[in-house]
């Protein structure tokens, strides 16, 4: 027994080595692993590596904060929410529409845009947190007690449906000047709000990088700062709410056994609405904080934030909520260093090999899946 | 005064009659036993009682409520409380958490309160704290299993924190769903004194579905059992020993001392 036990390991081990030998030099060179070209320019310019970490960190902190909802909505029952990359989309688009429709886009009044922004955010978290809420009572809620894979499949519809909604929100000009007359399938620009507001201010000489002075080669924006900041306040308030509040122990005692928690009295169905709610609201957040931080509109723009979201989930241990910051912060990273050193178009690759091979070899995740147990 | 009844209560699967035409009535006080083979409908019956699968046909009245189409968590709120066959705890929380998650019916404090920890709110989580750490100490958890992780807890323990949860909703009727399963013959004993307790200290009613027969006939007033889903016989503990049809079911099968 214990031998074949080893050996298995053994070979296990094997196959990771062939496994990511093939990826450093046969798919490697295509996607942009150049060693030596990478080994050089870190060495030309190595505080390059630092700007790669800012980057790294701010849209770590977006990816975080969408991963919580595909945990989150995971953790209590075990779909993955397809649509939810879709959500985050629509909170683009919300945020853009809504300070286009206030004048916002156009003013120079700080006082304005200030408030402009924050009307924004607040408008795009209710909107996608009732989209998110109505695609689990129309798509979901009569599937789950069905076999696994109906759900998925409807999760996927509604991802279609709402990338097609987005298709044709982009071609609408007389909402949204900026959108132009291209037509909704070209990538849209989301104005430079942040900046702006802080040129208006003159403050640090009307310089975005705050670290200009220094005269090192390296940006720190005003734009990276507040990333990360509302990220931090989003993370620690559902922190709070989930350890502190009874709904927050209803939705831990739900992910944890469903039946049981129905015999303690917790209204299933509320718990389940309030977990589409959460994490929908967190997508709009997330829309609107990577509109300002990136700068684009695009209809399919859910796409690439929901896999590296979602890989960030499993990474961090789908379920688990901490993970999913975790593992947030470490694709956006992942992703930052890709764009920066390998190849930007190869991006997309390396993070689904990365999906792949934590579902291989360490599927539970970095801490640990937290799902209820199988009755 | 019935606490509970039951009217032609038929609950299927497809085409399988798990339980069929059952009338059912529980009396005030009572400790009612309900017996049965394996895949009688025993536990079945426990599901459509709690809102678990909602029945085929039948009416269910409880404490003056028409419970027939409550969901469970209303169906918790009117006062029935159960443990299950296999122990369903929330196991990567303490044992403390587990019986608070069980008072949360009972709770009145505002969303914003919770997270701010206001007075009012710091005041009810004592309070349920306290009440929490009583309910752990009545079932026989000790102050210093209180903040272990349910999970860690042996299996005896684990049965008994059940209990505790279920007591935290602070039910009228416990439905026990063969709590004795598993435990050797002292922690057996030990859970029939307790489940007297059940009536005799917190003035219970109790429906216990059991496989070990002492622990049925020792402490039921009545025993009911099940067959393929139909009552067959109801009565006295007695009686119903010396009934033919339970003897050819069940029985004569030979679990008869087990
Ligand atoms: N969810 C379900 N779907 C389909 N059939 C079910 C379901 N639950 C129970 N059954 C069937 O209903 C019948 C009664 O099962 P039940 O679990 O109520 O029996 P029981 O009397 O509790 O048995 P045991 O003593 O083994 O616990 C069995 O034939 C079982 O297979
Ligand atoms: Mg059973």
């Amino acid at each position: 027994m214990e031998t074949t036990k080893k050996k298995n390991f053994n070979l296990r081990s094997l196959g990771v080595l062939v496994l990511v030998l093939y990826i450093v030099f046969l798919i490697g060179p295509i996607a942009g692993l150049d060693v030596p070209t990478i080994a050089a320019s870190i060495k030309a310019n190595p505080l390059q590596l630092i700007q790669f970490l800012i980057i790294g960190i701010s849209n770590g902190a977006i990816i975080a904060i969408i991963a919580l909802g595909y945990t989150m909505v995971y953790g209590i029952i075990e779909l993955i929410n397809f649509a939810h990359g879709d959500v985050y989309m629509i909170g683009v688009f919300t945020s853009l529409t809504v300070l286009s429709l206030t004048g916002t886009l156009n003013s120079t009044n700080p006082v304005q845009i200030v408030l402009g922004l924050a009307f924004a955010l607040i408008i795009a978290i209710v909107v996608c947190a009732s989209l998110n809420a109505t695609i689990e009572r129309l798509a979901y809620r009569r599937l789950r007690n069905a076999p696994r894979l109906a759900p998925l499949i409807s999760a996927i519809g509604m991802s279609f449906i709402i990338e097609n909604i987005g298709l044709m929100w982009a071609a609408q000009a007389w909402l949204v000047p900026s959108f132009g007359t291209t037509g909704g399938a070209s990538q849209k620009v989301f104005p430079d709000m942040l900046s702006a507001l802080f040129k208006a201010t003159g403050f640090n000489g009307g310089d975005v990088n705050l670290l200009v002075a220094s005269g090192l080669p390296l940006r720190l924006t005003v734009k990276d700062i507040l990333v990360i900041v509302l990220a931090v306040a989003l993370m620690t308030g559902l922190y709070l709410f989930v350890q502190r509040t009874q709904l927050g122990k209803a939705m831990r005692a739900t992910a944890q056994n469903r039946d049981a928690a129905k015999m303690l009295g917790i209204d299933i169905d509320l718990v389940i609405t309030a977990t589409f709610l959460i994490g929908g609201g967190l997508a709009g957040a997330a829309g609107l904080m990577a509109g300002l931080y990136n700068n684009t509109a695009w209809w399919f723009m859910g796409f690439r934030a929901g896999l590296q979201a979602f890989t960030a989930a499993v990474l961090g241990g789908i379920g688990n909520i901490t993970g999913a910051m975790l593992g947030g912060f470490l694709i956006g990273l992942l992703a930052s260093f890709s764009d920066g050193y390998l190849n930007a178009r190869w991006t997309n690759a390396w993070v689904f090999a990365t999906l792949v091979l934590i579902l291989l070899f360490r599927p539970t995740g970095l801490l640990g899946e937290q799902v209820g147990q199988k009755a | 005064m019935n606490l509970f009844e039951a009217r032609k209560v038929t609950k299927m699967f497809g085409g399988l009659v798990a339980v069929n035409n059952v009338d059912f009535t529980l009396e005030k006080g009572m400790i009612a036993g309900l017996i049965g083979p394996n895949g009688a409908g025993k536990t079945t019956f426990f599901n459509s009682i709690t809102g678990i699968y909602p029945i085929s046909s039948g009416e269910m009245n409880f404490d003056g409520h028409d419970i027939t189409k409550l969901k469970p968590f209303q169906i918790t709120a009117l006062g029935i409380a159960r443990t299950f066959q296999n122990i369903r705890l929330f196991s990567n929380m303490s044992a403390m958490e587990n019986v608070l998650v069980g008072q949360h019916v009972r709770l009145h404090s505002t969303l914003i309160g919770q997270i701010t920890h206001s007075a009012a709110t710091m005041k009810e989580e004592a309070n349920a704290h306290a009440k929490a750490l009583d309910m752990l100490e009545f079932v026989g958890l000790r102050r210093t299993d209180a903040e272990v992780t349910a999970k860690n807890l042996s299996y005896g323990l684990q049965r008994r924190l059940e209990i505790a949860r279920a007591l935290a909703t602070d039910p009228k009727l416990l439905l026990l769903d063969e709590p004795t399963a598993g435990m050797n013959p002292n922690e057996t004993l030990d859970l029939t004194s307790f489940i007297q307790r059940l009536r005799s200290d917190l003035g219970l009613t109790i429906l216990l579905i059991e496989h070990h027969m002492r622990v049925v006939m020792g402490i039921s007033d009545r025993v009911s059992v099940l067959d393929y889903g139909e009552k067959i016989a109801e009565g006295l503990p007695a009686d119903v020993q010396k009934d033919q049809r339970v003897v050819e079911a069940y029985l004569g099968k030979g679990t008869v001392t087990k």
